[in-house]
């Protein structure tokens, strides 16, 4: 079955109300935003929303009304502060009551990993002294070899990883790299990948350099070609961050009401994916390019 | 603050430095006494220089072009709990006299007020073979007790963290806005190591919220020199972390 689609089709298909999802895999960058942007706009309800960090992109979500729980390790705007929406929901039950359920960045790693190894729990030394370590996702636990105390880390199993990449064919298989986060235990923990990546290569691309796929095609149920896609986030070799975006977001979110006008100018108000980016204007995007290639020497696979 | 948090960070070491001001006390450190320290990102980057341009975020292109190594956060996460990572600095919306750190929630059952959380803040307080705070100093946030431990320091006190059994060895210092804070080795409870220049004892105690004591050998800190301020302009030329 062909898995490359639209990015309206692909969420249609693959994110159903209630379901957990995982985004901002690789932290602050490859942020899949317009996927984000996508899900607010079809008014996806009930989400458990889970990452690592996630800088500014479940706030947003939160303040559309999205999401229902977050289980993940920060909430907030990295550079600017704190998240508005997130505050709004965890204080006032505004748009919606939020429930959380903490992690630290290596608690969810340790959680995506034992998804992805298919074992309920991995132990581990952090946490042994954060009350957040006494919440149900984890419990104590003594190794059978050396009597250590420890602490276990429950399984984090998300049914949806969504996941930018910089390329992907269209079976899936997807090259990515930069600073990689969860990215791989994210991809390998969930039930289906949804990819949305910069540019679609032919097969032969990915062949060519196995080391840089990170995600192999028979995890992925949906690939959508979406350029900017992780725009205002940063994607190595295609697009630098837009510092601005994230400071207007935390000036305008700020209340609920210019949150609402946030939401409607630059999400609900255009179309789809390429409304936003003719939205961003054709000088807005022009500055978002690498300032140069800074290419890698090849490498050699010769046998 | 960044010269200090620079002259924390000794030779040859392995530094977290995924936060702002320690981002450049690092590249100041390079430049000056430490010029084979690494900084690590949890983002997964293992840097051996300094970003290419500034940054606001770990994950910023500038900060991996030129990487060292590029990988997952499981696996910078793990050379810190195996014991191979020598520092991290930390920071937090609350601090206590034993160095524990908030950043889940402050105020009371009618009014709480929710932080973004621990990113990987718990994991380095827990894990790294020392921590530096980094913080402004307010009253609000230097309190007696944290009313949550995100990020451990020495929890009530002499004897917690080995009770708890963390493998890290805890706060060395803190760095703040008005000076630079130590942990009486017998109690684990902060004291005043240096006031800043232009600052007193009385300045600090009137903006922390518990009988703040002083090292013996309290003194002014070191002032900066021509050369630490030199490598300040240079890695941050528009002022962004420091004007």
């Amino acid at each position: 079955m062909p898995k490359l689609h639209s990015l309206r089709d692909a969420i249609a298909r693959e994110v159903e109300d209630g379901m957990s999802v995982f985004m901002g895999a690789a932290l602050e960058s490859l942020i899949p935003f317009a996927a984000g942007y996508e899900i607010m706009r079809q008014r996806k309800r009930g989400l458990t929303l889970m990452t690592t960090i996630s800088d500014m992109q479940f706030d947003q979500i939160i303040g559309a009304g999205c999401a229902g729980k977050v289980c993940g390790a920060w909430v907030g705007n990295v550079a600017a502060g704190l998240g508005h929406n997130y505050r709004r929901a965890v204080e006032r039950g505004e748009p919606g009551p939020l429930a959380v359920e903490n992690h630290s960045n290596f608690s969810m790693a340790l959680g995506l990993k034992a998804a992805a190894m298919g074992v309920p729990y991995l132990p581990t030394r952090t946490l042994m002294g954060s009350d957040f370590g006494e919440e149900p996702s984890f419990a104590g636990v003594r190794c059978p070899f050396t009597g250590e105390s420890l602490l276990a880390v429950r399984a984090v199993q998300p049914d949806v990883a969504i996941l930018h990449v910089q390329r992907a064919d269209e079976e899936g298989n997807a090259h990515v790299w930069g600073n990689l986060g969860v990215t791989q235990d994210a991809a390998m923990a969930a039930g289906k990948v949804v990819l949305t990546c910069e540019e679609i290569v032919p097969h032969e691309v990915i062949l060519s350099d196995p080391n840089r796929t990170l995600i192999p095609g028979f995890l992925v149920a949906a690939v959508v070609c979406v350029p900017l896609g992780s725009h205002p986030s940063p994607t190595q070799g295609y697009s630098r961050r837009d510092d601005d975006f994230y400071f207007d977001y935390h000036a305008r979110s700020r209340d609920r009401a210019g949150f609402e006008e946030w939401l409607n100018h630059w999400v609900l108000g255009v179309e789809d994916q390429d409304g936003y980016v003719e939205r961003l204007g054709s000088e807005r995007v022009a500055c978002l390019k690498p300032d140069s290639d800074y290419m890698a020497a090849p490498v050699s696979y010769g046998y | 603050m960044v010269i200090a948090a620079a002259r924390e960070i000794r030779d040859g070491e392995r530094v977290f430095v995924g936060m702002r001001l320690p981002l450049l006390g690092f590249a100041v450190a390079k430049e000056l006494h430490a010029p084979t320290a690494i900084g690590i990102f949890e983002s997964g980057v293992l840097r051996d220089w300094p970003a290419l341009k500034p940054i606001f975020t770990m994950s910023d292109p500038p900060n991996v072009a030129g990487a060292l190594f590029c990988c997952g956060l499981i696996e910078v996460m793990s050379l810190l709990q195996s014991g191979r990572v020598e520092m991290g600095f930390i920071g937090g919306a609350e601090v206590d006299r034993h160095g524990n750190l908030n950043t889940h929630w402050v105020g009371d059952d009618r009014r709480r007020l929710r932080l973004p959380g621990s990113g990987g803040a718990a994991d380095i307080a827990t894990l790294a073979g020392r921590c530096v705070i980094i913080m402004n100093h307010e009253r609000r946030r230097f309190v007696p007790r944290v009313q949550y431990i995100t990020s451990p320091g020495y929890g009530d006190g002499a004897g917690w963290r080995e009770r708890r059994g963390l493998s890290g060895g805890g706060p060395s210092r803190t760095i703040t806005s008005l000076g630079i804070f130590s942990f009486d080795p017998a109690t684990r409870e902060m004291q005043i190591e240096s006031y800043h220049p232009g600052v007193t004892v009385q300045d600090i105690r009137d903006e922390t919220d518990w009988p703040l004591k002083a090292a013996p050998d309290v003194r002014e800190t070191l002032e900066p020199s021509r050369e630490e301020i030199l490598a300040v302009r240079k890695y941050d030329p528009d002022g962004v972390w420091t004007s």
